[in-house]
């Protein structure tokens, strides 16, 4: 009887014991990295990461910039949200712009004016530039099989190429964040997070997210039997009737290839509760991006894609 | 709820990751999305069923091979417990990314085919699941369905492997025969086995009992961070690490190895305040009474409980490079928060994983070899053994040139 008392007492929740691996790991790449920076978009999982590293340094400062890569597809809600956040924590803010990759000459715009390939060289563009030995980014293991194999701490080469056949071992939580001159790291403090942990954390903590992630009204259309909203980088084509739908946002990506789904939830609790019920993974419902291929994730984190 | 870290083991073959996508595909933890293209990818190879395997397989390498080159880590959740999965390779090859998933495990589940009995992987993976002390180990006895449902065959692996196990070191062993394929004892009792009264795979899963893994006698908490605001509160000092043994408490009489100066705990806050309280594995910050030189790497511990303070250690050592271990050589070691260099004095033994036999003519570890090593240090590490604590018994080896770890240690007891 005792003992079972004596169980929950000196055991973790599940949001505690991820809250406290994300802590340790991000604290962990400010102590052995020299110049680390955090990715963040205004995506919920960026959110919560920034909320974590905020919280892992309080009440000093968070001793990172943070970067973002802007394809300039992004939906105007979320870079909003991004521009709030990042001053009302007076962190520094580095844009790696596409556009004006583009506009220079330095990378060239795939077909059907698709920005998601092209990111990566800027990201790799933006990091050398700027001298950073470390990126952390939000993504979960649970998102795409590919993540699913990748390490806490990731190696990249001198090209910023992932090997997936040559990841270093991991052993509990000591982690070996040591790069040569022009190797890098990813790490990824949120990786044991699923989509339902990440909004039930969003929910207790009361984190703000970008209004779009709720249930709103909107003008949409159907394309590859996913809903896209009419926005200023995607217009229907003249076969694509318009229509008004409730929806809301599972993932914040690039405008031209995130779709919405439709739904009534309008509060971090709702969304909770539809999430849990939900039989579709986010990615596999709101993503062009992953259904070129089986290995489509694979290929693009080889390349050097986040 | 709580969290329940397991890992899976075995061999080529023995149907590892057929049994996790059996445990998602039963906990309704699989998506449409990612049954539909299993199901798609099933059909194009023209197999004769839905490949569970394929749920977990995610590397175009791995699906060409039909093969698991690395750790994937799945995630499901019932009412009782979330639990992480990490599904490791069997191949010899790939025993570093085993290791991987076993090391942060609370569970190992070995898997071997009823028909083929005890192999030499199943052997190298209840002596590494031993040497990492994951507390408690299934074995899994799959392909039930291809012997017949033959309780005889389950008893004599069974009595097999618990002849082995005596020879290692386990707290928990469970044996469960299932079907993997069918489902069998997987989710729900299976009717075709009606001689076995244990429970399904799953419930136990859900109800061993961890809470008391955790070392709660032992304070340790090694400093991760100087927290010190520039501006503004600059009368702000504090250690924030991960509590890896024992309660600590605001008033603690403590010390700060290695220096040894004592203090007391003023306060543990938290970005959400104080807490009176804190223990594994949390991320907390701590405040110390006196103004002490305190570093990462040092460590906060009890007056009359400390770890040892040394440069000599002994250690079980499972080497996972190309390159060998020898005499002579030199690498960092990284242990709790503190990275020093070592030379390494001496190879003491090689252990044979099938006798458990030790070879005292090894001079040196290959790849996926196991044995005792004898090293000095440049700083002392502050140490326990392995088996009183996982986080201040373990360390990785480093190569200096390369950066790639090569190595995992667990301290040895003296």
């Amino acid at each position: 009887m005792t003992e079972f008392h004596d169980a929950p007492r000196y055991g973790l929740s599940q949001l505690d014991y991820l809250e406290s691996e994300a802590i340790f790991i991000i604290r962990e790449v400010a102590a052995e990295n020299e110049h680390p920076a955090m990715l963040f978009s205004g995506g919920k999982d960026s959110i919560v990461m920034l909320h974590l590293a905020v919280k892992a340094f309080a009440p000093g400062p968070v001793p990172f910039p943070v970067v973002h890569i802007d394809t300039g597809h992004n939906f105007a809600e979320v870079l909003e949200f991004r521009d709030r956040r990042v001053a009302e924590l007076g962190i520094r803010l580095v844009v790696g712009s596409v556009q004006e990759a583009i506009d220079s000459g330095r990378i060239r715009e795939g077909v059907g004016g698709s920005r998601n390939r092209i990111q990566t060289p800027v990201l790799l563009h933006t990091a050398e530039v700027n001298g950073f030995t470390a990126l952390m980014g939000g993504a979960r293991r649970d998102e795409e099989k590919s993540r699913a194999k990748e390490r806490v701490f990731s190696f990249r080469d001198e090209f910023g190429q992932w090997d997936p056949k040559d990841q270093r071992p991991e052993l509990w939580s000591l982690f070996n964040a040591r790069i040569n001159q022009g190797e890098s790291m990813r790490v990824f403090p949120i990786s044991n997070w699923t989509e339902l942990d990440v909004w039930q954390y969003i929910a207790r903590e009361k984190i703000e997210v970008p209004s779009i992630y709720y249930a709103h009204v909107r003008n949409v259309f159907l394309r590859n039997s996913m809903l896209f909203a009419v926005d200023r980088h995607l217009q229907p084509r003249s076969d694509e009737p318009v229509f008004t739908a409730k929806v809301r946002y599972r993932t914040v990506g690039d405008a031209t290839l995130t779709a919405a789904v439709e739904s009534e939830a309008d509060t971090p609790e709702k969304v909770v509760m539809e999430v849990a019920g939900s039989r579709v993974t986010e990615r596999g419902a709101t993503r062009g991006d992953d259904r070129v291929s089986e290995a489509a994730m694979e290929d693009r984190k080889k390349e050097g894609y986040f | 709820m709580d969290i329940l870290r397991f890992a899976t083991a075995g061999s080529v073959d023995d149907g590892k990751s057929t049994l996790i996508g059996r445990l998602l595909f039963d906990s309704k933890a699989v998506f449409t999305d990612q049954l539909e293209s299993v199901e798609r990818t099933s059909q194009l190879r023209g197999d004769l069923y839905t490949d569970l395997a394929l749920l977990t397989d995610g590397l175009r390498a791995e699906r060409e091979q039909g093969i698991t080159i690395d750790v994937a880590y799945r995630y499901f959740a019932t009412p009782r417990r979330k639990f992480i999965i990490a599904d490791t390779p069997g191949h010899i090859q790939y025993t570093r990314n085993m290791v991987t998933g076993a090391s942060t495990a609370d569970l190992a589940v070995v898997l071997v085919d009823a028909r083929k009995g005890l192999v030499e992987q199943s052997r190298r993976h209840a002596t590494i699941v031993s040497l990492l002390r994951v507390p408690h180990i299934v074995l899994a006895i799959n392909k039930m369905d291809l012997v017949d449902w033959s309780e005889e065959v389950f008893e004599s692996i069974r009595t097999e492997f618990l002849e082995f196990a005596t020879r290692l070191d386990f707290t928990d062993v469970t044996v469960i025969p299932l079907s993997a394929l069918a489902g069998d004892n997987v989710v729900r009792r299976s009717s075709n086995m009606p001689w076995y009264e244990g429970a399904s795979l799953l419930h136990h899963l859900e109800n061993v009992y961890i809470a008391s893994d955790r070392n709660l006698t032992d304070v340790r908490f090694p400093v991760q961070y100087v927290i010190r605001p520039q501006n503004g509160r600059g009368d702000y000092r504090a250690f924030a690490g991960q509590v890896v043994g024992g309660v600590l408490k605001p008033g603690d009489e403590v010390v700060v190895l290695p220096s040894g100066l004592p203090t007391r705990i003023r306060a543990i806050d938290t970005a959400d305040g104080e807490v009176l309280e804190a223990y594994p594995p949390m991320s907390v910050t701590i405040r110390l009474d006196d103004e002490l030189d305190v570093s990462r790497g040092d460590m906060i511990c009890r007056q009359h409980n400390q770890p040892t303070v040394t440069q000599d250690i002994d250690a079980m050592v499972c080497w996972m490079d190309e390159s060998e271990l020898r005499a002579g050589q030199k690498y960092a070691i990284k242990h709790t928060t503190r990275t020093v260099r070592a030379l390494i004095n001496e190879v003491q033994y090689e252990l044979d994983i099938n006798s458990l036999h030790r070879s005292q003519s090894a001079d040196s570890l290959g790849l996926n070899a196991i044995g005792r090593v004898r090293m000095r240090t440049t700083q002392p590490l502050l140490v326990d053994a392995y088996r009183r604590n996982r986080n201040t018994g373990g360390f990785i080896i480093i190569d200096e040139v390369t950066n790639r770890t090569v190595g995992a240690g667990v301290i040895t007891d003296n």
